[in-house]
């Protein structure tokens, strides 16, 4: 186990490098920072002494190494917007984002598992052709669509819930600012959790659909219904956790795809997370904010990995991390 | 009474709006503790046959006339609920690969006790205490040891093992054995069949063996049945069969056996292969690789005949039958004379 965490903390280390390299790299790349900050009436010459004081005239790998070093003091520098450390925007905003995928991952799994499951089981019945069908509307339909048009139907129409912000926040731990104690919070989650759920919903209901149906033609379940097992003990028991290996392995992936949609459902519901802040400072080359931003994203989907490599481990008994450090 | 009695049973396949048929007026009785085999090349229907019986056919697979009596219950006609009760109680039944008839994420306990408690009110710790005792039996080395254990840290020779001993946990009146040792290597194939003898022998438990391989049949079943394209073609007592082939498929199976053949020459092999489901030859099924075929074969179905030992379904040995009976009454006829005149 302590071998496993150490080669996966390895590992997570170039990750990381790699991913420090990336951003750092797009930073010169994204236009003058410069210009953004003093706009148009600031002479040449101030100009000039701005972009010394912010060290942009360094060589890139000056300029790199720079950075390495302040993020290994967890200092990411100053956004050029909001002038205060861009870490500390990042964590203010962090528990807006947080809350709202743990609400988009509880309501696939409430939903797309009891879906895949019976789509598996009785795969002719109507309701399973049903189930099938939203989940290809799902899939090619666009996310800001299904938003738009949620937002149309309960915020417009009904006026059962609101379409933007996220309502009263408590101070959980002096730290975090969560919405998921207070009833305006969690009425504010609806929306942009539906929708943060819709990105998703489909391929897990089609996963664990196909993967339920594979199983169950396997031998295995022919033995257990040879047993004479009742057909809830070979469904729940027997199918289901086999079913649910893989699930969790894509799991663990697309737990990094729905950080990445965050974004998009952020800014269409004014939530005040990290993937609105993000593509305020993309807009306004507040390329400090962006890099850091870039940097938190990708260390949790190597936390989340490694968390489902831990788990998968647990659950499969045929995985010894202790032997493989897998 | 017979155990089992199934009568002109017929499997189909509905696919796409065609209906293929697997089995064909399949009929054949088991008694109690009585051992059969059911051989034939792939594709025959032995397995389907085997399935059949407790009605775990996959779909689009069914039932589609005849029916399948333990003693005098009608399996055929049972819903899941009914034959969940007969399934692993009165009939179980072992598969081919050891490897994957277990489930790998469930302990070799877990997968024992379930079985037990499924069908019995019985605590857990009873229930452990039967599945451990019948590890023993199947000579499982420490069963208390692999009780918690995976499949995935046992051989196969041994998940066969542990596979007979499942089967054997509730003392079932029927096993269908479904080729238990194909994906065996030969040496525990050996161990395998013994054991198999020796706990249908220990418990009177009657056993129903699907094999191809007419070497394992002859040393467990007292009685074979040959299968052709989803029909019964020659049942005999096992001895008689290996002997004494009827059906040229039969004696071809035989002699496609290696031992049949020098070493270096080639081997005998029955020209040609298993017609699929839909491509079923007219009169018999066996008659495009047949030596022996005539125009009577292309056009008509032969029927089962008994003939004091073994039955047949070939025409062939109808036609012998025919003659030999046609000499014995002239040989009456002669001895009748013979007689009468002697009275004179």
């Amino acid at each position: 186990m302590l071998t496993f965490l150490f080669r996966r903390l390895i590992q997570a280390f170039f990750v990381m490098i790699t991913i420090s390299v990336i951003s750092f790299a797009i930073q010169g790349k994204l236009g003058d920072p410069v210009q953004q900050m003093v706009g148009t009436t600031v002479s040449p010459a101030e100009r000039a002494h701005l972009r010394q004081e912010l060290g942009l005239n360094e060589s890139f790998t000056v300029q790199y190494w720079h950075f390495l070093k302040n993020a290994a003091h967890g200092n990411f520098g100053i956004s050029y917007y909001y002038k205060k450390p861009v870490l500390d925007l990042i964590f203010e905003r962090m528990p807006a984002t947080l809350e709202l995928a743990f609400c988009a991952i509880i309501l696939v799994a409430l939903f797309a598992t009891p879906f895949g499951i019976y789509a598996a089981i009785r795969p002719r019945s109507i309701l399973s052709r049903l189930i099938m069908a939203f989940s290809t509307l799902g899939l090619s339909v666009p996310i800001f669509i299904v938003a738009i048009f949620l937002v149309y139907v309960f915020s417009i129409q009904l006026h059962i819930a609101p379409s933007f912000g996220r309502g009263h926040t408590i101070d959980v731990f002096g730290i975090w600012k969560s919405g998921l104690f207070t009833k305006s919070g969690l009425h504010h989650l609806m929306l942009p959790s539906i929708t943060l759920a819709f990105a998703l919903m489909p391929i897990f209901i089609r996963l664990i659909r196909s993967e339920m149906m594979e199983v169950l033609h396997s031998e295995y379940i022919r033995f257990a219904w040879s047993k004479g097992l009742s057909t809830n003990r070979i469904y729940f028991v027997h199918a289901l956790k086999n079913t649910m290996l893989p699930v969790i392995t894509i799991g663990g992936i697309q737990a990094g795809t729905l950080i990445a949609y965050t974004i998009l459902t952020e800014t269409i519901f004014q939530w005040p997370g990290m993937g609105f802040l993000f593509i305020d400072a993309v807009s306004r080359v507040d390329t400090p904010l962006i890099s850091a931003y870039l940097m938190v994203v990708g260390g949790i989907f190597v936390t989340t990995n490694t968390v489902v490599d831990l788990i998968y481990g647990l659950v499969n008994p045929t995985v010894k991390l202790e032997n493989h450090g897998l | 009474m017979n155990l089992l009695t199934v009568n002109n049973l017929n499997v189909s396949f509905h696919i796409k709006g065609i209906e293929l048929a697997a089995l064909i007026d399949v009929s054949f009785t088991l008694n109690r503790g009585e051992r059969i085999a059911i051989v034939g090349e792939s594709g025959a229907g032995k397995s389907i046959l085997g399935l059949s019986i407790v009605n775990l056919l996959d779909k689009p697979g069914y039932i589609k006339s005849g029916s399948v009596k333990l003693e005098n219950k009608e399996l055929s006609k049972m819903n899941t609920r009914q034959l969940q009760e007969i399934r692993g109680k009165r009939i179980a039944m072992i598969f081919q690969d050891p490897m994957m008839t277990l489930n790998p994420v469930l302990t070799i306990g877990a997968q024992l006790v379930e079985a037990i408690r499924s069908h019995t009110r019985i605590s857990f710790k009873d229930a452990r205490n039967i599945a451990i005792e019948k590890l023993h039996s199947v000579q499982i080395a420490s069963p208390e040891r692999r009780f918690d254990q995976y499949p995935h840290e046992l051989s196969g020779g041994m998940r066969q093992r542990v596979i007979i001993a499942s089967v054997l946990l509730l003392n079932p009146d029927i096993i269908i054995a479904d080729e238990p040792t194909t994906a065996l290597d030969v040496t525990i194939q050996a161990e395998i069949i013994q054991l198999l003898l020796d706990v249908c022998h220990d418990n009177s438990m009657a056993l129903i063996l699907i094999s191809h391989d007419l070497g394992v049949v002859s040393r467990v079943a007292e009685r074979t049945l040959v299968m052709y394209a989803g029909r019964i073609v020659e049942e005999a007592p096992t001895l008689e069969l290996i002997n004494d082939p009827q059906h040229p498929y039969t004696q071809g199976l035989l002699n496609a056996l290696p031992q049949m053949s020098l070493p270096g020459q080639r081997l005998n092999q029955i020209q040609g292969n298993m017609p699929a489901l839909n491509d079923r030859p007219s009169g018999c099924a066996f008659h495009p690789r047949c030596p022996y075929a005539t125009q009577k074969c292309r056009s008509e179905q032969p029927n089962f005949i008994y003939n004091g030992i073994s039955s047949v379904s070939c025409f062939l040995v109808e036609d012998m039958l025919e003659e030999e009976n046609s000499e014995e009454d002239s040989l009456d006829i002669e001895y009748a004379t013979f007689h009468d005149e002697g009275q004179l």
